[in-house]
């Protein structure tokens, strides 16, 4: 079984195969792991849409199947796979971190606390907040 | 550290939201001891790190109540002071002591006259300012990130060799991370990962801050 990693959430796939440094997933394994849906107009998220390279759409698509890594490799985003090829992160471009915080809007996150319940840092909006970083190392 | 700045400014529409760029257990009895009353969140895979680009701890944004960033990250009150600590007695001479004293009574101050004033504070600054101030990522650290991530899973389920290569590489591609190194480091008795190699790490900044300095009024560049 393969296990996709992108941002938070972390997603088994019943329908993918590695092949070396190439991810092949389903399409909507893909849209479940990182919200990136195929459409007419390409894979897309939101409204950003990427579109297949025409002359290299082999590459890309084969029927249901898409390649998770042509399509992130084309995007500029960064990816990680164990040896065994069972773990890919398909990881964020510092392009893309850099526009958000140069948006200046603090980028949201939900994460947990010891006893387990999730706190998203938008549910402070309203208030001015210290957000601090430590740890016990 | 927080806990007696959020009581006293809670009433002012303000919370301490802190991070642990840490695995939960390891951050547990400190969180016990400090009984804290602001959101106190656990951050295994050191995402928020990724998200604000921050490379250390402590580090902290100010975020206003529009959820914008109004002081981007930077470190929160810490000082270099320690690298001149007696390292065998790990005891820091009285003035270093000062020093890391001032340091933090500075940042705190600050963020008071923040909570107070408000975007009239001196410390907060305005969008242009904000922007001038962001340290942001390059392709080397978004790809560390990706490596952190998988060896940090990959610890989860046990393949702890092949975790370390993969901390070593986002080690390599993000060298300025020290949440990084000493989350994969080897802790000693009491889970500090600040033995021999540690310090041979922090002698090798040479002039180069482990704390990097912050423009702050009170603080000296080089101080903080």
């Amino acid at each position: 079984m393969i296990t996709v990693l992108h941002e938070q959430s972390e997603i088994r796939c019943a329908n993918a195969r590695a092949d070396g440094d190439e991810l092949w997933i389903s399409a909507q394994d893909l849209a479940a792991a990182t919200g990136w849906s195929m459409k007419p107009e390409g894979l897309c998220r939101g409204d950003v849409c990427l579109p297949v390279p025409r002359d290299r759409a082999d590459s890309f698509v084969e029927g249901d199947m898409l390649n998770a890594t042509a399509f992130w490799r084309r995007m500029q985003h960064p990816i990680a796979h164990d040896a065994a090829g069972e773990l890919w992160v398909l990881g964020t471009s510092a392009a893309d971190r850099g526009s958000a915080l140069g948006s200046l809007q603090a980028p949201d996150f939900a994460l947990p606390d010891l006893a387990g319940a999730t706190s998203r840092l938008s549910e402070q909006r309203g208030k001015k907040v210290l957000l601090a970083t430590w740890a016990s190392w | 550290m927080w806990q007696s700045l959020h009581a006293s400014l809670q009433v002012h529409n303000f919370t301490v939201v802190t991070v642990a760029m840490d695995e939960p257990e390891a951050a547990r009895p400190w969180i016990e001891l400090a009984k804290p009353t602001y959101p106190c969140l656990i951050d295994r895979d050191h995402h928020v790190a990724e998200l604000y680009n921050m490379v250390n701890v402590p580090q902290a944004t100010w975020i206003d109540e529009q959820g914008r960033i109004v002081r981007p990250p930077e470190n929160a009150g810490s000082s270099d002071a320690f690298r001149q600590m007696d390292r065998t007695r790990m005891q820091m001479a009285p003035e270093q002591i000062a020093e890391r004293n001032h340091t933090k009574q500075t940042y705190l101050a600050a963020v008071r006259d923040w909570v107070l004033k408000g975007s009239a504070s001196e410390f907060a600054y305005d969008a242009a300012a904000s922007r001038a101030r962001l340290q942001l990522p390059d392709d080397a650290v978004a790809r560390a990130h990706a490596h952190f991530r998988l060896a940090q899973t990959l610890l989860k389920h046990g393949k702890r060799e092949e975790a370390a290569i993969n901390f070593a590489e986002a080690s390599r591609l993000h060298p300025d991370s020290w949440t990084i190194w000493r989350q994969a480091a080897k802790k000693d008795a009491t889970g500090l990962a600040a033995g021999p190699e540690f310090w041979a790490r922090v002698d090798s900044l040479g002039d180069r801050p482990y704390h990097r300095p912050i423009d702050m009024k009170g603080l000296r560049q080089g101080d903080a």
